[in-house]
């Protein structure tokens, strides 16, 4: 069996490169306009896949941000073409030698900590800058990539952040904690663990989840024997909906607090009543409603857009597509020469302000707790300040 | 070792459950086997498509609220209908446009085996094309999952029953059909000796196109009830399943049919038990699932209840 599931993969593997060959590329923003120069940017993220509302949201975000750019007529317009990776590892490396041979001279992506660790190496080799607006993997601003930024905290900050928020402002002791045994999912977990212990709380569970399956009883049996006041799962929320309702379902009573992955509308259509009351926490701000003028106009541009309100990561999108926007208006249009640049912003972005430090990550950012209410996800402001 | 025992019960109930559903898709691999001596790979998307044919009679039914009383029977009975139809209709096409051909042609075995896996692939990326690969879910709950009592730490619920015990009577009449009627007749003789059944007057098409859609009826009333009890499904749900119920297949001995009853039950309880460990978690259930089949099978290569190649037992 062992030997199909390998053959499966070759066979997927293959046709995924034959693909991203073919052609993979559609090109989705306002091209450039004739006369004037062209400068290439592309995404790279999940826009088909699983989890793909989360690629879609940023890619809407930083698009706003470049056609807002284009329509001031610029000297040269930015240029926005897909490169869909189906948020998997092995597909983004499959279309990261298409970015460098297609020249693009940045990159937003790639989105998910998992694909970012395999593709970002090969962007790296090819000098282009990118910039991820969802990779929250702790590690990987420690490899010594010089092309590689985030506009927002990792896992190291969420996990104390969220650990910190349940059990001092919300008072939980005893905590389980799940993860989807991805990239992500696990760094996450540990990182959300040692700060339970720190903070005085107890571990009661850990346990690692399959997300492709639903046989997930083993799971709620032990942590329905732990009897523990809350629940931590470190994944997405393509696992995380079907996971609360077995937790309810069982008749588990503990609040499910849940990361940056399943903070998202998709997990209470998913979950339904279920959600109800669950935690979410981020490095992230989801922004629905503001009274920065900057923000609200952020928020009423992409309404104005793309027809819904900004989701998770939309508001990130905005600023990473914003950072290379003020390289592009700089007059920087090479790849290296955007990247210099980048290391030089500072400027105040819709989510939170942007200023990077030699290694890519922000040198500032924390965690912001959201809580799902009436069926919406309503922001209650960073970890310190939160209340229930 | 406290998890084990803590949970002993929990396990046991949950492990049931979900063994029922592999134990009724490892039959459609065990009857094809049997008769054809093909793995079917094609199998786990036959069960795929059988959930997203119950989703869409669930969508068309619109109920507002979890059944009850007559009505809730007339659409778990519905519900098993309409997936039996679904995927014993996909199996019964997938043979004539796909296997026939090449049995006609005299292919040869590694040829009908590409043809599974090339199939089940297509039937995949088809749905996730058509239908999107993000998780689909059950709108409204169709079956309220009422605890109806415990035995120690387990919560028996009203879904968990109806998995078991729909399974179970199922495979009785599966077990009835084959042992009972001429058609199950010519089902065991083909699957001893084709050549000789055939001499003895066995239609072999007609057998061969009723083994695949009995064995896709079984996996279209397991796709119901994993719809009503986990209430979603996707595109790729049928992949690591399909995994399951052929090791539970193979486990049970395949072409055996009591064999991957007991295979499938086997595996589910193997992989609540496993992950039930403190020192275990969900992540070493696979590592066990597959470390016990390798065990089994060093000691009895041809799986735990068959005996001899080659045929049906009932």
């Amino acid at each position: 069996m062992r030997k199909f599931s390998r053959q499966a993969q070759v066979l997927v593997l293959a046709s995924t490169l034959v693909l991203a060959v073919s052609g993979c590329k559609s090109s989705s923003s306002t091209g450039a306009a004739a006369g004037g120069g062209t400068v290439k940017v592309g995404f790279m993220g999940d826009l088909t896949g699983a989890n793909k509302q989360l690629g879609i949201n940023i890619h809407n975000g930083a698009k706003l941000a470049f056609d807002q750019y284009n329509a001031t007529n610029p000297a040269n317009k930015i240029e926005f073409t897909d490169y869909d990776t189906q948020g998997k590892a092995e597909q983004a490396t499959a279309v990261a030698p298409k970015v460098i041979s297609d020249k693009m001279v940045a990159v937003i992506g790639p989105a998910f900590s998992g694909e970012s660790k395999t593709a970002v190496p090969i962007l790296e080799e090819g000098k282009i800058p990118n910039i991820s607006a969802s990779a929250t993997n702790a590690l990987l601003s420690k490899n010594g990539w010089k092309f590689w930024h985030r506009v927002l905290a990792n896992d190291d900050v969420q996990g104390p952040g969220a650990a910190s928020f349940l059990v001092k402002n919300a008072g939980f002791k005893k905590i389980a904690v799940i993860d989807d045994q991805s990239e992500y999912g696990k760094g996450l977990a540990k990182a959300v663990s040692a700060g339970v212990t720190a903070d005085g709380g107890t571990v009661a569970v850990t346990d690692s989840i399959d997300p492709k399956a639903d046989a997930w009883s083993s799971t709620v049996n032990k942590v329905k024997g732990a009897n523990v006041d809350a629940i931590y799962f470190a994944g997405y929320y393509s696992a995380a909906a079907p996971l609360v309702k077995q937790f309810k379902d069982a008749g588990v009573t503990a609040t499910f607090a849940s990361g940056d992955g399943t903070l998202d509308q998709a997990f209470i259509t998913g979950a339904g009543a279920a959600a109800e009351g669950a935690i979410l926490t981020c490095t992230c701000v989801l922004a629905t409603s503001s009274t920065d003028p900057a923000v609200s106009k952020f928020i009423s541009d992409y309404k104005a857009a793309f027809n819904g309100d900004p989701a998770t990561y939309s508001a990130e999108g905005f600023d990473a597509g914003t950072a290379i926007v003020k390289a592009v208006q700089a007059g920087k249009t090479s790849a290296v020469d955007i990247n210099t640049f980048l290391a030089t912003e500072d400027f105040k972005g819709v989510s939170k302000p942007i200023k990077w430090d030699a290694a890519g990550e922000l040198t500032g950012g924390g965690t912001y707790i959201h809580r799902v209410k009436g069926g919406k996800i309503e922001a209650l402001g960073n970890f310190q300040d939160a209340k229930l | 070792m406290s998890g084990f025992t803590s949970q002993f019960w929990a396990s046991t109930i949950d492990g049931l459950t979900v063994g029922s559903i592999y134990a009724l898709v490892a039959l459609g691999y065990t009857l094809v086997y049997g008769v054809l001596q093909l793995i079917n790979f094609a199998h786990s998307e036959i069960f795929m498509i059988g959930t997203f044919a119950v989703l869409g009679f669930f969508g068309i039914l619109g109920l507002n609220a979890p059944a009850t009383g007559f009505v809730l029977v007339l659409v778990i009975l519905g519900a098993l209908i309409v997936g039996a139809v679904a995927s014993g209709g996909t199996a019964l096409a997938l043979q004539f446009i796909a296997y026939r051909p090449l049995r006609r042609r005299g292919a040869s075995r590694l040829a009908a085996l590409i043809t599974a896996i090339g199939a089940s692939l297509f039937l995949r990326e088809i749905i996730g094309i058509t239908q999107g690969t993000q998780r689909v879910t059950v709108k409204t709950r169709v079956l309220e999952k009422t605890q109806l009592f415990t035995i120690g730490s387990a919560q028996v619920r009203a879904d968990k029953v109806l998995v078991i015990v729909a399974a179970v009577v199922m495979m009785i009449l599966l077990d009835r059909f084959v042992n009972g009627t001429r058609l199950g007749r010519g089902i065991r003789a083909t699957s001893q000796d084709a050549e000789s059944a055939t001499l003895m007057g066995v239609n072999i098409d007609r057998v061969v196109s009723t083994t695949f859609l009995v064995g896709g009826a079984m996996a279209g009333v397991a796709a119901a009830l994993y719809l009503i009890f986990y209430e979603n499904t996707s595109y790729d749900v049928g992949f690591v399943l399909g995994i399951k119920a052929f090791t539970a297949a193979v486990l049970g001995g395949i072409g055996n049919l009591r064999g991957a009853l007991i295979g499938g039950v086997a595996i589910g309880l193997i992989e609540n038990y496993g992950s039930s460990f403190t020192f275990t978690g969900a992540q070493w259930r696979d590592v066990i699932v597959f470390g016990i089949l390798v065990l089994v099978l060093l000691f009895r290569p041809t799986g735990l209840l068959r005996e001899t190649g080659g045929s049906v037992r009932a």
